[in-house]
């Protein structure tokens, strides 16, 4: 313990040392920096801020030193992220790259894909984005239909990938594709990571009912990809695959989609848009929905800790499968309980007539209804818990797996 | 960590465990009631839990307690709420002791603790005074008489208020019968000529009065603490009785759903077993996930009693919503998923039906706490 608050308090010196006063403030969509060819800093603030944590390994504080993380323990990697908070320091590198594929390449990657992807992810080289979904592959994701032939020295890959998120701005994906066509579903996939500049890569923006693009679909059409672009064995992709939706949901679960548009807290939202007496709110109604929605939030933190100090403890708990579901709900319950509480302006899609929050809070609505979808619906993730957690026995006939 | 059990409480919980599986199973309660035993517990099984210093568990070392704080407590109940144990253990071990230890002059500490300690010494709050937890709410009377007092009043709802020894009486000094001010707690004697004591016989089978007070002489030393001033500290003393019943409340929950996802496992329909039905799936599965939440609420109000008492106000009132709202919704579920069966008597699934629907109003229904809750944090 002695060590850990030594470490808290180094971590805080240097902190306060070396976090530009700018990178304390709240950032727009536009200040985040999410690294890659084409990535951009929005001030030299923003620059030195990454390099002064790239530098120290900080931007994937838990990977090992040997490929440019900081070798931190979770316990030591839970006080950085608390002192960050502290002191509302920015997130200095975003990317799919160090919450989603480097996780998966520290388990399966082979030595030589480490040592070419990890460090470039770590100093934001390459943006990258994920090839899962398909037109005709969601929940049933397994069913997927990008085929990946080998051509001897290399694979030729043809189809479709969609909800690619940021595609038109990534330089590299990492995929499912199906590498036997003759195998039982899961068993002929594989795990394929392919460069976006390599010819017959195109992509095409979705827009969607928040009015955002973020999502595009991404086509194949005759890739070629080198073979020591698979990652993990030939057809056993799947569990490549499974290991990196855990690190996906985990994400969604804690981060919530870690919007930039700036929504207000629902209890502030009540004291600005609703009348109290006595000290209430006087709309016994919305005050109860309030109250639930904050006790569950209140329940959901505590449970993030629990799940935190279990995983600290080496307690291998069941929370964690529980977590993506209960939190994606809950912002979803957020965001309707802000409508109802500002009424008519938060209905506003543009402006004048409406302030900037207020236009944000509207599509952040139409943005969560995503929030239960992606990533596995909250369906799938009932399936998950009853089968993997309660052990139910699978339904009759359907040959599912989550 | 507060969040994850010590050793020390891992170890306890295990004992508390195998300890009431085989003393006091669902079973035990069945057989109290089906002998509409007067006392309503076995006074052996209370005496063997004071010997495993369950009595005591929050207790300080130098009047004969364990002082596990309530993280040790609440594993016990925990494993209480699972077997349905009917004892003298959350009147007695946690709001009575409370009471003492918070409200208590020393010299009333060291002449009763050691008591509840031994387990010598059965304690009742005789609080409420309507059909729902209105704890301001006091129009019982406690006025001046020469050297003395005299108690007049109707208490009800009051847990173990038959069988305890002495009952601590929420009175008013002075002041209006909702006012928060003029409060006082007294100590009766069950004997005490005036009283006069109904025993309640209730859906869960479980121990609770209805007590008349006529004009009680009272002796200045049975007040505790202070007169009129135990406002002061009441409300601390009621929300670690929440979170004690919250706690009791998670283990009846955690065994009610571990017996019903067996039941989905077991129960073969259309030629397969029912849980293989993604519409029972589904409904298990949120429970699961609502469990999940259920249990680090209760761990973590546990940790405040012992650590962070200026959050104690609403982590109880968390807790006690909480477990509320999930008991209702378990026990439902556990009757509807076992089908047919659920509503015969023979199987113990009601008992924990009826259980869970008492414990919703002790210290506070859902609404009560949601009310609470909110007011604490403003709006």
């Amino acid at each position: 313990m002695e060590d850990l608050d030594q470490f808290r308090e180094e971590t805080r010196q240097w902190l306060e040392a070396n976090c530009p006063a700018s990178q304390r403030l709240p950032n727009t969509p536009e200040e985040q920096y999410w690294g890659g060819r084409r990535g951009s800093f929005a001030s030299d603030d923003a620059r030195v801020w990454f390099e002064r944590m790239r530098d120290r390994g900080w931007t994937a504080p838990e990977w090992p030193t040997a490929y440019g993380g900081g070798g931190l323990t979770p316990q030591q990697g839970q006080i950085l992220k608390e002192e960050m908070k502290r002191i509302n320091a920015r997130t200095p590198l975003y990317s799919l790259g160090l919450w989603m594929l480097g996780p998966a390449l520290l388990e399966y990657g082979s030595e030589a894909q480490k040592q070419e992807h990890l460090r470039a992810i770590v100093n934001g080289e390459f943006r990258w984005c994920q090839g899962y979904s398909e037109p005709g592959a969601g929940s049933d994701l397994a069913s997927l239909q990008t085929r990946a032939e080998d051509q001897g020295d290399h694979f030729l890959v043809n189809g479709s990938k969609i909800w690619t998120t940021a595609a038109d701005r990534s330089d590299w994906i990492f995929c499912l594709v199906r590498t036997d066509p003759h195998a039982k579903k899961q068993e002929g996939i594989s795990f394929l990571l392919i460069d976006m500049a390599s010819p017959g890569v195109s992509t095409t923006p979705i827009e969607l009912i928040s009015g955002d693009s973020e999502f595009c679909q991404t086509f194949f059409d005759n890739v070629r990809v080198p073979k020591s672009n698979l990652v993990g064995k030939l057809n056993q992709g799947w569990s490549v695959a499974k290991a990196l939706l855990v690190h996906e949901r985990k994400l969604m679960a804690e981060i919530g989609g870690d919007s930039p548009r700036k929504e207000i807290p629902p209890v502030e939202a009540a004291r600005r848009y609703l009348e109290f007496t006595d000290g209430r709110i006087a709309n016994a109604q919305l005050r109860s929905d309030l109250v639930d929605y904050e006790m569950r939030m209140h329940a959901i933190g505590l449970t993030h800790m629990r799940s935190f100090e279990e995983r600290a403890a080496g307690i291998k708990g069941t929370v964690g499968l529980a977590m993506k579901y209960l939190g994606t709900e809950a912002i979803k319950d957020k965001n309707e309980l802000l409508l109802a509480i500002m009424g008519t302006r938060g209905l506003g899609w543009e402006a004048p007539g409406f302030t900037p929050e207020e236009l944000d809070t509207t599509r952040l609505w139409a943005m969560s209804k995503a929030m239960t979808i992606a990533g596995g619906t909250s369906e799938v993730q009932l399936n998950v818990i009853a089968n993997h957690v309660l052990q139910l026995p699978q339904p009759p006939k359907a040959a599912t797996e989550y | 960590m507060a969040l994850v059990l010590n050793e020390e409480q891992r170890l306890l919980a295990e004992t508390a465990r195998e300890f009431l599986q085989k003393e006091a199973p669902v079973s035990a309660l069945r057989a109290l009631r089906n002998a509409r035993d007067p006392l309503g517990y076995d006074p052996e099984l209370w005496r063997q839990m004071a010997e495993l210093g369950w009595a005591s568990v929050i207790l300080p070392e130098d009047v004969g307690g364990l002082d596990f704080g309530f993280s040790g407590l609440g594993v016990v109940l925990q494993e209480t709420g699972r077997t349905l144990a009917a004892s003298p253990l959350f009147a007695t071990a946690v709001v009575g002791a409370s009471a003492l230890l918070l409200g208590g002059s020393e010299a009333q500490k060291a002449d009763y603790l050691p008591q509840v300690a031994a387990g010598e010494l059965t304690l009742a709050l005789a609080l409420e005074e309507s059909h729902h937890h209105r704890p301001h709410h006091i129009a019982t009377r406690l006025e001046r008489s020469g050297d003395g007092f005299l108690l007049s009043g109707e208490k009800l709802f009051v847990l173990d208020g038959h069988s305890a020894d002495a009952l601590l009486v929420v009175a008013r000094s002075a002041g209006e019968t909702s006012s928060r001010d003029g409060l006082s707690v007294v100590l009766v004697p069950r004997d005490t000529s005036g009283v006069e004591i109904e025993r309640t016989i209730m859906a869960d089978s479980r121990n609770a009065a209805n007590i008349r007070f006529n004009a009680v002489s009272i002796a200045s030393n049975q007040v505790i603490g202070t007169e009129g001033e135990a406002g002061r500290w009441l409300e601390d003393v009621l929300d670690r009785g929440r979170i004690a019943m919250a706690a009791e409340m998670l283990g009846s929950v955690e065994e009610v759903f571990a017996r019903t996802v067996a039941w989905l496992k077991e129960r073969v329909q259309f030629g397969v077993p029912i849980g293989s039905f993604q519409a029972l799936q589904h409904r298990a599965a949120s429970l699961q996930a609502e469990l999940e939440l259920a249990r680090s609420v209760v761990l973590q109000a546990l940790t405040v009693v012992d650590e962070q008492p200026q959050q104690l106000a609403i982590m109880a009132s968390l807790a006690k919503a909480t477990l509320n709202d999930l008991g209702r919704h378990a026990t439902n579920e556990a009757v509807q998923m076992h089908g047919g069966i659920g509503v015969t008597d023979e199987l113990e699934i009601g008992f924990f039906l009826k259980r869970a629907r008492t414990a919703m109003q002790i210290l506070g229904d859902t609404g009560f706490h949601k009310n609470r809750y909110a007011t604490l944090c403003g709006y």
